[in-house]
């Protein structure tokens, strides 16, 4: 690790701070996210999470301290924030150079196996279908870095399994760096290269994910969640 | 904030009339038919009356004599040249008013700098309700064609500028950082999801403006106009020729009719997308 090139990383966040008044939510934070790896970050509600994932967005500006980003970034938010009045196609397309825009479109929502639904609106989609369409819009731009922030948290269960499936796929075919802010351990476990907890404003610790922790149900997944889970404070009966 | 207005108050519900028809069951009960037989009924009873005498012509025409002076007062020419008279001053009130309601509300939407400029002013200026200047406007304009512009201008101005303004201040903040996220530049930003955001409300504000407009062409005809299908009815009002009086009438509720057909139409048109007219 001591040698990693610059080259190598995607991220690089050297003690910045963010406060808001006199309550200082990011904490002389330090975060490195290389190239094409998956990081979730876990915490507690209200530890600064989204704060950091908005930094790295270059949406909101850090007080203090030296943050590197890559120059394409996008974001999939909780909510999908699709233009109502553009069809799902040009949702997709925003911002993309005109002349290629419809088949880049079209491409990026069949990958999201939503290729029948570009000429439809938004407001007829499902809550997962939507969020699909979010997560075309951030990937069509071939972003360097995806910063999904809770992008499930809103899904019922079984659409939040299928998800998974299909963000792993998509990950592994565009391998853009990730982060992954999230509120579910498992969900962490199952698609993290790399799990990382905050506390007061910091990294707290970070833990790295195998081949067998990722298979639900095996001892390594269960340990690793057993060992978040105290990191965050809560003992399951 | 509870001054006496006509113009627009703050739509607090989304400002899009529901133009959907509740979905009909099979049922046998002929509602349809019957919400048009009565008026039709109406309308029979009301010819029969004034023709058997009973409701005296000074008082109220039979449909059929209105029907008639209609078709006389179209062969001479005159109903064409006052309704004409009429709809130009309309559009040429609704054209200036609505222009600078939209413009102006435009720009404080977009300008805290112009806001502080105008808009206390605006605020101010709303609470008199704007037929009550009408005295003022014969003083200033006389009986001309530029008081009647001029109020009709007024009346429009009013609901576009507010409703303007409150759209664009509405349009939800979560799209417009997404946009800033992808890194739409601000005149994409403004085209993609400003003014479309903000589309509903401002065509809430073109309805309420056009009904300000009759209002304004009524008033401002009936008092004082040398012109038009108002003066057309004060001038016959001398003689009690209530057939002309009526013709009037239901002139103004057709003309009213058939700028909201066109405006909900353009609200079908437009907000194609939004959840009262998206077709599942
Ligand atoms: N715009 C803001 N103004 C003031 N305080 C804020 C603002 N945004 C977030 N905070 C505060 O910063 C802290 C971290 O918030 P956030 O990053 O959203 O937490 P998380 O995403 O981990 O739940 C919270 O205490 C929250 O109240
Ligand atoms: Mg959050």
């Amino acid at each position: 690790m001591t040698a990693a090139p610059v080259a190598a990383a995607a991220v690089r966040a050297a003690g910045i701070s963010r406060a808001y008044g006199d309550r200082t939510v990011l904490h002389e934070l330090d975060l490195e996210i290389h190239r094409g790896e998956f990081v979730a970050l876990i915490g507690k509600s209200g530890c600064g999470k989204t704060t950091l994932l908005r930094a790295l967005a270059g949406i909101d500006a850090v007080d203090g301290g030296t943050l590197r980003t890559p120059d394409v970034s996008t974001v999939v938010f909780q909510e999908h924030r699709l233009l109502p009045w553009w069809k799902v196609w040009r949702n997709v397309a925003i911002g993309l150079p005109r002349a290629s825009a419809r088949a880049r479109a079209q491409s990026a929502l069949e990958e999201v196996g939503l290729g029948t639904h570009a000429d439809a609106w938004p407001v007829t989609l499902s809550g997962g279908e939507a969020q699909r369409v979010a997560l075309a819009r951030a990937l069509v731009r071939e972003p360097e870095l995806l910063l999904l922030d809770e992008p499930f948290a809103a899904l019922d269960a079984l659409t939040r399994i299928r998800m998974h499936g299909l963000v792993r796929d998509l990950i592994a075919r565009h391998r853009p760096a990730v982060l992954l802010v999230t509120h579910d351990v498992d969900e962490a476990i199952l698609l993290a290269d790399r799990v990382l907890t905050m506390r007061e404003g910091r990294i707290a610790a970070a833990h790295p994910v195998d081949g067998t922790a990722r298979t639900r149900g095996s001892a390594a997944f269960a340990a690793l969640r057993t060992e978040l889970l105290a990191e965050l404070g809560v003992v399951e009966p | 904030m509870s001054a006496p207005v006509i113009a627009a108050e703050a739509p607090v519900v989304p400002p899009v009339a529901t133009g959907r028809p509740a979905a009909r069951r099979p049922r046998s009960t002929p509602y349809r038919a019957i919400s048009w037989a009565v008026p039709v009924l109406l309308l029979v009873l009301w010819e029969l009356l004034a023709r058997a005498g009973a409701i005296a012509t000074t008082v109220l025409p039979a449909p059929s004599t209105v029907l008639t002076t209609a078709w006389d007062l179209t062969r001479s020419g005159e109903l064409p040249e006052h309704l004409l008279i009429s709809l130009r001053r309309a559009t040429a009130g609704l054209a200036i008013g609505a222009t600078t309601g939209l413009v102006l509300g435009v720009v404080v939407g977009f300008s805290r700098l112009a806001e502080a400029f105008t808009d206390r002013t605006v605020q101010i200026l709303r609470a008199i309700p704007f037929l009550a200047i009408l005295p003022l406007v014969i003083v200033w304009f006389g009986v001309g064609e530029a008081g009647k512009v001029f109020l009709v201008a007024l009346g429009t101005f009013f609901p576009l500028y507010l409703n303007t303004v409150l759209g664009i201040r509405q349009v939800d903040p979560k799209l417009l950082e997404m946009g800033r996220v992808i890194g739409l530049p601000k005149l994409q930003l403004v085209r993609a999801a400003i003014l479309p955001g903000a589309l509903p409300s401002i065509l809430l504000g073109v309805r309420l403006s056009l009904t300000n407009a009759w209002l304004a062409l009524v008033v401002a005809e009936t008092v004082g106009a040398a012109a038009g299908i108002g003066f057309m009815a004060t001038n016959a009002r001398e003689f009690l020729q209530t057939d002309v009086i009526v013709l009037v009438i239901v002139l103004y509720a057709l003309i009213g009719m058939i700028t909201d057909l066109v405006a909900r139409g353009l609200e079908h048109r437009l907000l194609a997308w939004h959840p009262n007219y998206v077709r599942r």
